[in-house]
């Protein structure tokens, strides 16, 4: 942390936020910590005293998911947490600077916030080829072991920089690790996610900011406060699965009346994560809510945790070359449904004739 | 006040433990005059829980609006000492929802710090010396 610099309540009193404002600001920080509202003179109290955090965000190999889902934070908002409550001195797709200035901006910040900053770090890190991630003409594993060791500690933000996620599934190219398989010398704190929900990445940067530390963390490494509970025990379709109740297909008359879906492959009872309460897009909704069963996305080794759409009790069953097969199987009977459908709907669509993705393809 | 208890529609109960532990906090406010902050984002809430807990909850005499950071509505419910207390940010989005079981909401209150700026400024538009120390 900047040790110099004006503190979070000086800064906040210095954009003419009163003190009504700041106790507002502690309020929805907690809030967005998971934090007991009763905490907030705690939160007030250590706020008084923070300062900002210089951070620096390496991304490597990642589809930018994650940055996407973190500009979508509203609480507090993007603008507000990076120019107010945190100094982002690197972030290689948020920063003007490019090339060279980029490179240096890094280097100035691991040298005056030495020991002090936080590395925040999302997608895997390739151990095979190291061609197959570069940035800079430096290898993701050089620029993660430079950068990590003058960190008071790294976030791995998302599945791939938590467990490997999407590039280290079966076969694994690219012989992706996760972060905590190489740096063993810091505290690594696992925000897993594909990605992860957007208040959940600021929560744990609030916490850090608010009370210098780390927050505490489950057998997995990710914060208890978020990854506490599974889905299934805070969704609020459990009372159905309690009665028996469940959605058999996702149009049937328990899928209508919003009934469990566990045995559409919902992977709520083995997921850790926060989406059931604290939910998507500025709380809306999230996916369970819209009628879709979890993926499991939190979890390590989500993508070859067997079929999304069979139920957590059936047999999952040797995962070999036929699943190739199977796909394509699967995509076949799609296929079939579709042309039933259509021709079902024929007389409906002939007054409102609509362009459909398979007519599209059809015509290719 | 609109029943809660439906038979249209399976009742998800979700709300009704939250509506319980408001009665206790009423309970306790009264007695002892301690205050209870729920926060309504720390709960699971289907889509039908949180219009039927607003829709149980009512609406009462006071309605404010605190301009700090976005605004903030601070609503009194049909239940006197049971305030639904909402906070926006600049860009009017919601970021936290709590239901306080207060005789006044704190936020709604002056606070010292505010007032001691206050004396200060006012002291200074009126060209008087400051004779209260912060």
């Amino acid at each position: 942390m900047a040790s110099n610099g004006p503190t979070i309540a000086e800064v906040l009193r210095q954009q003419g936020i009163s003190r009504r404002g700041f106790l507002k600001f502690c309020a929805t920080t907690a809030s967005l910590m998971a934090l007991p509202p009763s905490m907030v003179p705690a939160i007030a109290a250590a706020l008084e005293n923070a300062r900002r955090p210089s951070v620096i965000w390496l991304s490597f190999q990642e589809c930018t998911g994650c940055t996407e889902s973190l500009t979508r934070s509203h609480s507090p908002s993007i603008e507000g947490l990076i120019l107010d409550q945190v100094s982002l001195d690197y972030h290689h797709t948020l920063q003007a600077a490019s090339g060279t200035a980029a490179e240096a901006a890094r280097e100035a910040a691991m040298r005056e916030n030495a020991g002090k900053y936080l590395l925040v770090v999302d997608g895997s890190i390739p151990l095979g080829n190291a061609g197959y991630s570069t940035i800079a003409g430096i290898s993701n594993l050089d620029m993660l072991k430079e950068t990590a060791a003058g960190a008071a500690a790294v976030i791995a933000v998302g599945t791939c920089a938590a467990y490997g996620g999407i590039p280290a599934a079966l076969p694994n190219p690219t012989g992706a690790v996760p972060v905590s398989a190489i740096i063993k010398d810091k505290p690594v704190l696992n925000v897993p996610g594909c990605p992860p929900i957007p208040v959940v990445i600021t929560g744990v940067l609030a916490h850090f900011l608010t009370f210098g530390g780390l927050p505490e963390l489950d057998a997995l490494g990710r914060p208890k406060a978020f990854y506490g509970e599974s889905i299934h025990d805070r969704c609020y379709r459990r009372p159905f699965y309690d009665q028996g109740k469940f959605a058999e297909t996702f149009d049937d008359e328990g899928a209508r009346k919003g009934w469990c879906l566990f045995k559409l492959g919902c992977k709520g009872p083995v997921t850790y994560n926060a989406c059931a309460t604290t939910k998507w897009n500025q709380g809306v909704s999230f996916p369970i809510q819209s009628g879709h069963g979890c993926l499991g996305c939190s979890e390590p080794g989500f993508w070859d945790a067997g079929p999304f759409y069979k139920a957590l009790s059936m047999p999952i069953g040797p995962v070999k070359a036929a699943v190739g097969a199977a796909a394509a199987a699967g995509v076949a009977a799609g296929v079939a449904v579709a042309l039933r459908n259509r021709s079902a709907k024929k007389g409906a669509q002939a007054a409102h004739q609509k362009v459909t993705v398979d007519d599209l393809e059809q015509k290719k | 006040m609109p029943s809660i208890n439906s038979d249209d529609e399976p009742w998800r109960g979700n709300a009704l433990p939250l509506l319980n532990e408001i009665r206790h906090a009423l309970e306790q406010l009264l007695s002892s005059g301690e205050t209870t902050v729920i926060d309504l984002g720390a709960l699971p809430m289907g889509p039908q829980d949180e219009a039927e807990l607003l829709a149980a909850l009512g609406t009462g005499e006071v309605d404010a609006t605190i301009n700090a950071g976005g605004p903030s509505s601070v609503r009194e419910t049909a239940f006197h000492g049971v305030w639904l207390v909402t906070h926006r940010n600049e860009l009017d989005e919601i970021v936290a929802r709590f239901v306080e079981v207060a005789f006044v909401p704190e936020l709604l209150m002056s606070q010292p710090e505010d007032v001691a700026d206050s004396i200060a400024a006012l002291a200074k538009n009126l060209g008087v010396e400051q004779n209260i120390r912060k």
